[in-house]
């Protein structure tokens, strides 16, 4: 039974303490205080035309999907008009016209920058295609 | 204790051998279950959008020079499109502008060229060239040829190499040195600016013809500048080209330049 003894065994139980403490910090200092999930609002433009480009939960998760086909069909294959699964045609344009996406969701901070914000991720998009002008 | 070692491995070998059947397993019932319909709709050409086989432009030189609309064609190009008015020569951007006649036709000015040619202002713009040296140049395939003949460019693809500004022997091509929009006047809605960095040059009004305008340069020319179709026979600037010489610039370096200059 020689062999099972454990040597030191104060220190080394001392130090795994310390050690599972350390790693763990990040996760028990952060407890209780995850942000909320963003509330983004709808325009009152959005709301009455009550469908957007595509499915909701498709929009949700893919939005930067469809704005790549676009921009791709829009500069490269000339093909600008889009109509969409359930038959509404749509101005294919992320910032001109009424029906581009910030035609319809015409508060970039209350709707895309909510998200975004969140998300930490900030589309380089603006720095050439136009932000609507807030009326804040 | 004893077999502790041969336990662990035994456990850990099964434990690795589970969670790989279950990941196959999801695989092969994605794969099988559903199919791949996109939510996304279908793109078309707007049915009011102006189409050729092949663009082009004449430059009446001599009625240009009489109605001296050389002005309001820099304008209103440069303001619909969001053209920056750079306070430093040498960080300028243009996409449509005026020089000399020797300037844009070196090689074939003399002495005895008749003043007029010698005094009044040609105006010049990216060529859109039948065989663009600029797209050749490319790396990243920003700037293309479409099947129109428009030499474009993809802003969202440019790197800002400068490669096609070497490439190209007409400098229809500026770059963006700068943040171009504190030195844009008004910001027109309409059109996306540029930013630092990417290179841009003149897009033969690609977002006007999609809406069934003539270019923005054409339309305030007072008839000045003829913009048509070269692969329609009937259209205005065949017709043109047909009764009345024109010349090109650059015409021996195989580029194919689209501007017609009447003389
Ligand atoms: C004509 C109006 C209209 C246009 C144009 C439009 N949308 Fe929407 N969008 C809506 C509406 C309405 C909803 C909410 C749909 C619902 O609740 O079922 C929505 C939902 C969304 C969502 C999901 C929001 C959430 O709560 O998760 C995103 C993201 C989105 N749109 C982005 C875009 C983008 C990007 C474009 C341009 C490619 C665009 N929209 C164009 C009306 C529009
Ligand atoms: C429901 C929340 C939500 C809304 C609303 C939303 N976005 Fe996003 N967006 C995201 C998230 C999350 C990402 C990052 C996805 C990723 O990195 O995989 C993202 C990424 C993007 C990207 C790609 C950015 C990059 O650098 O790759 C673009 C472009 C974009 N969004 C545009 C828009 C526009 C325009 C709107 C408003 C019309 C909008 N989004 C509204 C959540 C949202
Ligand atoms: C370097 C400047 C620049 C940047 C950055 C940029 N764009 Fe563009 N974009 C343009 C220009 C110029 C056009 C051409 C407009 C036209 O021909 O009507 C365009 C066209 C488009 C179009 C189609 C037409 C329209 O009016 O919207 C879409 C969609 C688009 N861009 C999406 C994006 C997205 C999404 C991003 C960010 C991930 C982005 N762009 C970043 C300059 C830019």
């Amino acid at each position: 039974m020689q062999k099972n003894k454990m040597y030191d065994k104060e220190k080394v139980l001392a130090g795994l303490t310390i050690f599972v403490i350390i790693v763990t910090f990040p996760f028990w200092y952060n407890m209780g205080k995850a942000a909320p999930a963003p509330e983004i609002k709808l325009s009152d433009k959005a709301k009455a035309a009550k469908v957007c480009v595509a499915p909701k939960s498709f929009m949700t998760a893919e939005h930067m999907q469809i704005l790549d086909v676009w921009r791709e069909s829009v500069v490269r294959n000339k093909k600008r008009l889009y109509s969409s699964l359930d038959g509404k045609n749509y101005n294919m344009s992320l910032s001109t016209g009424e029906d581009s996406c910030i035609g319809c969701h015409v508060s970039k901070a209350d709707f895309c920058d909510r998200c975004h914000t969140y998300a930490s991720v900030r589309p380089y998009c603006w720095d050439c295609h136009i932000e609507p002008k807030e009326n804040k | 204790m004893k077999n502790s070692r041969r336990s662990f491995l035994k456990i850990s070998g099964l434990s690795a051998l589970s969670l790989s059947s279950l990941s196959i397993g999801n695989v092969l019932a994605s794969s099988a279950g559903v199919t791949n319909t996109s939510p996304i709709g279908d793109a078309s050409v707007k049915p009011e959008a102006l189409q050729a086989k092949k663009w082009a432009m004449v430059v009446d030189v001599k009625k240009l020079a009489e109605n001296k609309r050389y002005e309001a064609c820099i304008e209103i190009c440069h303001k619909i499109h969001n053209v920056p008015n750079m306070p430093n020569k040498r960080h300028e951007v243009k996409w449509i502008w005026e020089d000399e006649f020797k300037h844009v036709f070196p090689g074939q000015e003399h002495e005895h060229i008749p003043d007029e040619f010698k005094e009044i202002p040609f105006l010049v713009l990216c060529n859109h060239c039948e065989n663009p040296s600029c797209v050749q140049a490319c790396p990243t395939k920003a700037t293309f040829k479409r099947d129109d003949g428009i030499v474009l460019m993809d802003f969202h693809r440019c790197i800002g190499c400068r490669f096609c500004m070497a490439a190209c022997p007409y400098g229809s091509r500026s770059f963006n040195f700068f943040d171009p929009r504190p030195f844009i006047e008004e910001v027109n809605p309409e059109f996306p600016t540029r930013m630092k960095g990417v290179v841009e040059k003149c897009n033969f009004c690609a977002e006007r013809l999609a809406k069934g305008q003539q270019p923005a340069c054409v339309e305030v020319s007072e008839g000045a500048l003829i913009f048509g179709d070269l692969g329609d026979h009937e259209s205005e600037v065949s017709q043109i080209l047909k009764k009345r010489f024109a010349i090109r610039r650059k015409p021996n370096l195989g580029s194919g330049p689209q501007i017609y200059y009447l003389v």
